[in-house]
């Protein structure tokens, strides 16, 4: 994993996992399909990714799918010219 | 006194009559809701037909005939009663993702003739708290991945006896905690259910509003009638359907309409424990052949975003009814799914007080996009002016929904809180708190609440208890909870908030906040949007007037504002 994707990974497992949920969150775990991050939750996510990366996510890019693993996570980051990890 | 009015004869004449004569029931004898939706249906011959279709996120599938049903709610039941120790009328908490043992506990729980509270897993620590606190739960079923929230909880829950853990494997559990492997437990083959009688509490599920916490809606066994009934009439279920029901059981829908409904009428249900993704949904639909499926404005605004082209690329060719409850669907969800599925989803109306479907679009009827549909044979329902009370007769113009409180799936309480029940009946009505007109071909249609509450997503979300957890923030002095339009959950939470001095806006301060909602109440308690002010609009005797911020976010005219206090 690079820079920013344990910086997401870490995030997501600090905030969206609960406590006696023992999953490794990898790469690729589902994390909408999987019931770690569900629809609501994806705003809080996307504020911090916001954040962290210096952009701005337009609604229509913050959909189940591109927020549902780490790796497309940080795919709609790079593809929107994020800097990430910033502050 | 109850302010619900049941008449013995309205089970022998008229449509009840119909739907105890279908659960063999009579007047006078005892009713089950467990009972009906196990062995019941074994004793008529449907014991080796499938029940449960179960799936999780993983692809992991088990299968359960209503034999199954019948034994495994018998064996935990009997665990309840001999090994928990719990007693009938207590209160027994499920909280559980969407697994097996949340449907056979529910129907376990109803056999030993305790009272169900069903809670979303995904309640933070305050949201469970103040609901086992007010419930007086005697005991919570539940999974490892929430032992940590239920552990905390019961330390100021001296109620609050017996957690039982579903899956505790190799964990070491403290006292009071028990462990239930229900796959692996020997199988008890015949329980003797409590034979209660019909207004016996069976479930209590929490629901907010304008003020105070959240309250218990009190349903009664009786209930299966009008959920038994509404299931065959209004979701068109039939002996060869395979149902899929979206909601999670947390939620009235979840059990009305995710266990009673489907499995009184001895109908094959489909479940999949995982959140939203359209083409896993579309994937699960074709894998089990689904043939009617009764899911949410919100979910089906979701797949709108994904197009009809996915929807296109799966074999959904087994659908023959689609119905939706919740929120309003909006006409253009009704077109898109004529477009996508080739058939258009059926709008029904209810709530967690009515405990069934009162107002729908029934299969057949013609229906107007946008339209809640007509009001359900047996249910009275009628729009009353706001001032006198009286039902509006002139065609489109708004007022109060209200509903006869004379069909059996009404609550008959608020759990310890009957003045709050009382409270919400007007000259012999049920006022709902929607307000709505009725067009002159008798169809009703939503115009929105009238008051306070937040319908997000389908879910009600009560101002004050998103306030209250806010104020535990040190940053934070003063705030306000009201709904902001949102293009796919019809509402969401949007928060203004009055630093106290010493502190700045800032994202970082947005984000924790956001956050610490999430946790201490829940996902959709969360504001999805913060805005710092210098100060809320108030009454002159200092109430924070919420309409004044809602009306803004609507771009609404405020109203009256002579009794607001000036700056």
């Amino acid at each position: 994993m690079n820079e920013l994707q344990k910086l997401v990974r870490d995030y997501v497992v600090r905030e969206y996992l609960e406590e006696g949920d023992t999953r490794e969150i990898g790469l690729d775990t589902p994390l909408i399909s999987g019931g770690i991050v569900d629809s609501f939750s994806m705003v809080s996510l996307k504020r911090f990714l916001e954040k962290k990366c210096a952009l701005q996510i337009p609604d229509a890019e913050a959909t189940p799918a591109a927020f549902d693993s780490v790796r497309t996570i940080v795919e709609l980051v790079d593809r929107l010219g994020g800097k990430g990890p910033v502050g | 006194m109850s302010p619900v009015l049941l008449e013995k004869d309205q089970f022998v004449h008229g449509i009840w009559a119909e739907s105890a004569r279908d659960l063999e029931w009579q007047p006078g004898r005892p009713l089950n809701i467990g009972w009906q939706c196990s062995d019941r249906l074994c004793r008529l011959g449907l014991g080796e037909k499938p029940a449960l279709l179960w799936e999780d996120h993983q692809g992991n599938a088990r299968r359960y005939t209503f034999d199954d049903l019948r034994v495994l709610t018998d064996t935990m039941a009997a665990f309840l009663r001999d090994e928990a120790g719990l007693h009938p009328g207590e209160r027994i908490c499920l909280f559980l993702d969407r697994v097996p043992e949340l449907y056979f506990g529910f129907l376990a729980i109803l056999k030993m003739g305790g009272i169900v509270q069903p809670l979303f897993s995904a309640f933070g620590d305050d949201s469970l708290w103040t609901r086992l606190d007010n419930a007086g739960t005697a005991a919570v079923i539940t999974q490892r991945k929430h032992l940590g929230k239920v552990r905390r909880a019961r330390e100021r829950l001296p109620e609050l006896r017996t957690v039982v853990v579903v899956d505790a494997g190799d964990l070491a559990l403290g006292p009071g905690e028990l462990a239930l492997d229900l796959e692996r437990r020997e199988r008890v083959e015949r329980f003797a259910g409590l034979a209660t009688d019909p207004e016996t509490p069976s479930v209590l599920h929490y629901t907010s509003g304008t003020t105070g916490q959240p309250k218990g809606a009190q349903h009664v066994h009786l209930s299966v009638l009008g959920q038994a009934l509404t299931a065959r009439r209004v979701l068109d279920l039939g002996p060869d359907d395979v149902y899929w029901c979206n909601a999670d059981p947390g939620w009235v829908t979840g059990t009305s309409y995710g266990i009673i409904g489907p499995w009184a009428n001895g109908v094959t249900q489909a479940v999949l424990d995982a959140g939203f993704q359209s083409d896993r949904w579309y994937a699960f639909l074709e894998k089990y052949r689904v043939t009617v499926w009764y899911s949410a404005p919100t979910a089906i605004r979701l797949l709108m975003r994904d197009g009809t082209e996915l929807a296109r690329r799966y074999d959904l060719s087994a659908l023959r009814h689609l119905a939706s409850v919740g929120e309003p669907l909006n006409p253009e969800a009704v077109i898109w799914s004529r477009e996508a599925f080739g058939r258009p989803f059926h709008d029904t109306y209810w709530q967690t007080e009515t405990g069934a479907i009162v107002i729908a679009n029934l299969p057949g009827m013609e229906v107007k996009p946008g339209s809640m549909g007509k009001p359900f044979p047996g249910v009275t329902a009628a729009v009353l002016d706001a001032r006198t009370g009286e039902p509006v007769t002139a065609p489109g113009r708004a007022g109060l929904l209200a509903l006869r409180p004379d069909f059996p799936s009404l609550i008959r309480s608020y759990w310890r809180n009957p003045d709050a029940f009382a409270a919400k009946f007007r000259n012999g009505w049920y006022l709902t708190g929607d307000r709505a007109s009725i067009d002159a071909d008798g169809y009703f249609w939503f115009v929105g609440r009238d008051d306070d509450v937040i319908n997000t997503g389908g879910h009600l979300v009560g101002p004050f208890e998103i306030e209250s957890a806010m104020l535990e923030h040190p940053a934070v002095a003063e705030s306000a909870a009201v709904a902001k339009p949102d293009a796919v959950n019809m509402e969401v939470v949007k928060a203004f908030v009055v630093l106290k001095p010493g502190h700045a806006p800032n994202d970082d301060l947005e984000l924790e906040i956001m956050n610490t909602l999430r946790r201490r109440l829940s996902p959709l308690a969360m504001p999805q949007e913060i805005a710092f002010v210098p100060s809320l609009p108030k009454t002159r005797s200092g109430k924070i007037m919420r309409r004044v911020l809602r009306a803004q976010e609507w771009g609404e005219p405020v109203g009256d504002l002579s009794t607001m206090m000036e700056e």
